[in-house]
């Protein structure tokens, strides 16, 4: 799950690393309230979780009640790359004297989570890595050691950090590396990490990802949902447990298992056709589950032709089949225009079912891929 | 021989009063593995299937000597079983469950006893055929022989074990290492296992989008560190970027752990690709063909 900016920024804050001060408005009059109260130099930014928004248009500047209406109107309901920004951030303008860059990521190859961090901050740290390698420090910490000030001092004498603000820099690493346990964080990044005129650290900007299997420990967090599914049908899936992705082509897909599903959308690409989307019913999964997939496929008006794709282990053949059948007596898809392919466990008594309501299942994937989108285009 | 598990593995299974742990235990035993029983904290003394229930995996240890278990319980308790087993000194921990907080895998990858082998989470387990199975896999489509499987899928994997005993070709051990940004163990460490295997003769590696898991084989396999043939296919080459394809682990972000990438880099490492799970048989039927020709 991403955090808009300024949900960022209140973890940010609880967690004790010093955010400019700011408010967020979702309407021109709200936003205008917010400059009556603090009549001061202000940035109005749209709250989007897409990047490049300051190119888009989407961040401008304010400095009393009158002069932030226009700028509050012309980005509330702006579309930046497709994404529409429903808020604004308003925040204090805070004298910069230099741009930092600081994050901690999980680091996949060495099972720890990493720090980066870099003297040259405010631009994209890939393009940082890319033309100056030399100016980003990376540091793995072992979770059993946990954070200590040294790897603070460390990472700051690597990445070249202005000496006046090391220990205010090892301060903030610390709150961040707890707070990335605290809400299981994918990432947290801070850019950029600004030194002020006056020589403090502040967050000018939060770019959080939290883990989606984290947020039991966290329910608070759920509420804080804003990264809308980019299709309808996403949400439907998600509310039914399927993981469902859309894509933009007319051959349906479920399957079992994501590395399957995968396997059979590159299997419907090799036999010429384009996938409508991935669908994974998951293990064990019961006919009710396979009934509402073949629903939520087939709502997509592009889709043509149908293909599951079913290798039972934990997944029961008769279950998919049953659930199958009720989707098709209940007139949720032409016969015709289905393909399925079961095997594994119970397939015997899945292709019975199948059998008795005149249903023939094809031996194997490519087999399958290559009829339903010959359907598809047939 | 055959790597992680044989007939003389005994496993416990953890979860083992729940729905799927039973269903499951009874499947394991079915094929011949040695199930000893099971573990259920505040379960102990009752017996469930002819399966013994034990509070603690030490206690099942002490009874049973088990030395491998496989663990079903629900994702908030998972990592704190992952390490009970490696606490009472288990060699070989599958664990199934999915959608364990990445966090825990972080702090259980840095705790865990070096003695004690990980594999998963989020995985369908190991098997060597003909032995012994350990996990969620259907047992009938595999068949003993000679070349050893690395997968990040679990379905995937039945597929290409499928074609793969159709043709004829026989399994040494397969194991699925399961679809999490965080597993206990990758490609490079099971590759190293199989190095030392005699009776795996080649390796077929299942890779998908997102990570670098499948370059850092790749890697191995171009410096000779892995002198065995390999054949590899990618999951994913029709995903597109910024969506996760069901895996927490299968995503394209930022440019990095694309299919295009995994493809080029096992082919600059002299690994054929597939472009289809049925290529797979040929390729390394091919592959092992040479291999017994030049050592006639």
């Amino acid at each position: 799950m991403r955090l808009l900016e300024y949900q960022g920024k209140e973890l940010f804050a609880k967690a004790g690393i010093p955010v400019p001060k700011g408010k967020v408005a979702q309407t021109v009059a709200e936003a205008v309230a917010i400059m009556r109260e603090h009549p001061a130099p202000s940035v109005v930014k749209a709250q989007v979780l897409i990047g490049g928004r300051g190119k888009a248009g989407g961040i401008k500047f304010a400095t009393n009640e009158a002069d932030v209406v226009e700028p509050a109107r012309s980005i509330l309901g702006m579309s930046i790359k497709g994404e529409i920004a429903r808020r604004v951030w308003i925040e204090q303008r805070v004298d910069i004297a230099q741009e930092l860059y600081l994050s901690i990521t999980v680091d996949r190859a060495r099972r720890r989570p990493i720090v980066i961090a870099s003297a040259m901050g405010g631009m994209d740290i890939e393009d940082v890595a890319a033309k100056h390698p030399a100016a980003i420090a990376k540091y793995p910490i072992d979770p059993a050691q946990g954070y200590w000030p040294f790897v603070g001092r460390r990472v700051a004498a690597d990445a070249a950090i202005p000496k006046s603000v090391t220990a205010e820099f090892v301060h903030v690493l610390g709150k961040l590396y707890a707070l990335f346990f605290d809400v299981g964080a994918m990432l947290l990044e801070i850019n950029p990490l600004a030194v002020t005129k006056d020589g403090r650290l502040v967050a000018s900007d939060a770019k959080v990802d939290l883990d989606d299997n984290a947020l039991f420990r966290n329910t608070w967090l759920e509420g804080w949902k804003t990264d809308l599914p980019d299709h309808p049908l996403e949400e439907r899936a998600r509310k039914s447990g399927l993981a469902y992705v859309h894509l933009d082509g007319d051959v349906g897909i479920i399957g079992n298992g994501a590395g399957l599903v995968m396997g059979t959308l590159d299997a419907v690409k090799a036999a010429g056709g384009e996938p409508a989307n991935f669908l994974d019913v998951g293990g064990g999964a019961k006919a009710d589950i396979v009934r509402e997939a073949v629903g939520i496929v087939t709502a997509d008006p592009k889709v043509k032709s149908l293909f599951i794709n079913i290798f039972g282990g934990i997944t029961r053949g008769d279950e998919v089949a049953k659930g199958l059948v009720e989707a098709l007596n209940g007139g949720g898809w032409n016969k015709q225009k289905l393909v399925i392919r079961l095997t594994g466990t119970n397939e015997k008594e899945g292709r019975e079912v199948l059998a008795h309501n005149g249903i023939a299942a094809v031996e194997t994937m490519t087999e399958g891929a290559k009829q339903a989108v010959r359907l598809a285009t047939g | 021989m055959s790597i992680y598990l044989d007939e003389r593995s005994i496993v416990i299974v953890q979860g083992i009063t729940g729905r799927e742990g039973l269903y499951h235990a009874n499947r394991m035993r079915a094929y011949g593995t040695r199930v000893a029983g099971g573990v259920t904290p505040g379960k102990g003394g009752q017996t469930v299937d002819r399966f013994p229930v034990f509070d603690t995996v030490a206690q099942a240890r002490a009874k049973s000597g088990a030395n491998a278990s496989v663990i079903f319980v629900p994702p908030p308790f998972a990592a704190d079983a992952i390490l009970e087993s490696a606490d009472a000194g288990l060699e070989l921990v599958i664990c199934i469950t999915e959608g364990i907080p990445v966090h825990d895998m972080l702090r259980v990858s840095s705790s865990l006893p070096k003695r004690t082998r990980l594999i998963g989470p989020n995985c369908p387990g190991v098997v060597s055929p003909g032995k012994a199975l350990a996990g969620i896999m259907p047992g009938h489509v595999f068949a003993e022989g000679g070349v050893g499987l690395i997968s990040r899928s679990g379905t995937l994997t039945y597929e290409i074990v499928d074609q793969l005993t159709r043709a004829g070709i026989g399994q040494s051990t397969c194991v699925g290492i399961g679809g999490d940004p965080i597993i206990g163990t990758v490609f490079v460490e099971a590759l190293a296992d199989f190095e030392r295997d005699p009776q795996t003769k080649g390796v077929v590696l299942v890779g998908e989008i997102g990570g670098s898991d499948e370059e850092d084989a790749a890697r191995l396999i171009d410096e000779k560190k892995f002198s065995k043939p390999v054949v590899a296919f990618i999951g994913g080459r029709s995903a597109p970027e910024g969506k996760r394809m069901g895996h927490a682990g299968a995503i394209v972000s930022g440019g990095g752990g694309t299919a295009k990438a995994k493809i080029e880099a096992f082919q600059n490492a002299g690994v054929p690709v597939a472009d289809s799970p049925a290529d797979i048989p040929r390729l390394i039927g091919s592959k092992l063909d040479q291999l017994s020709r030049a050592q006639t």
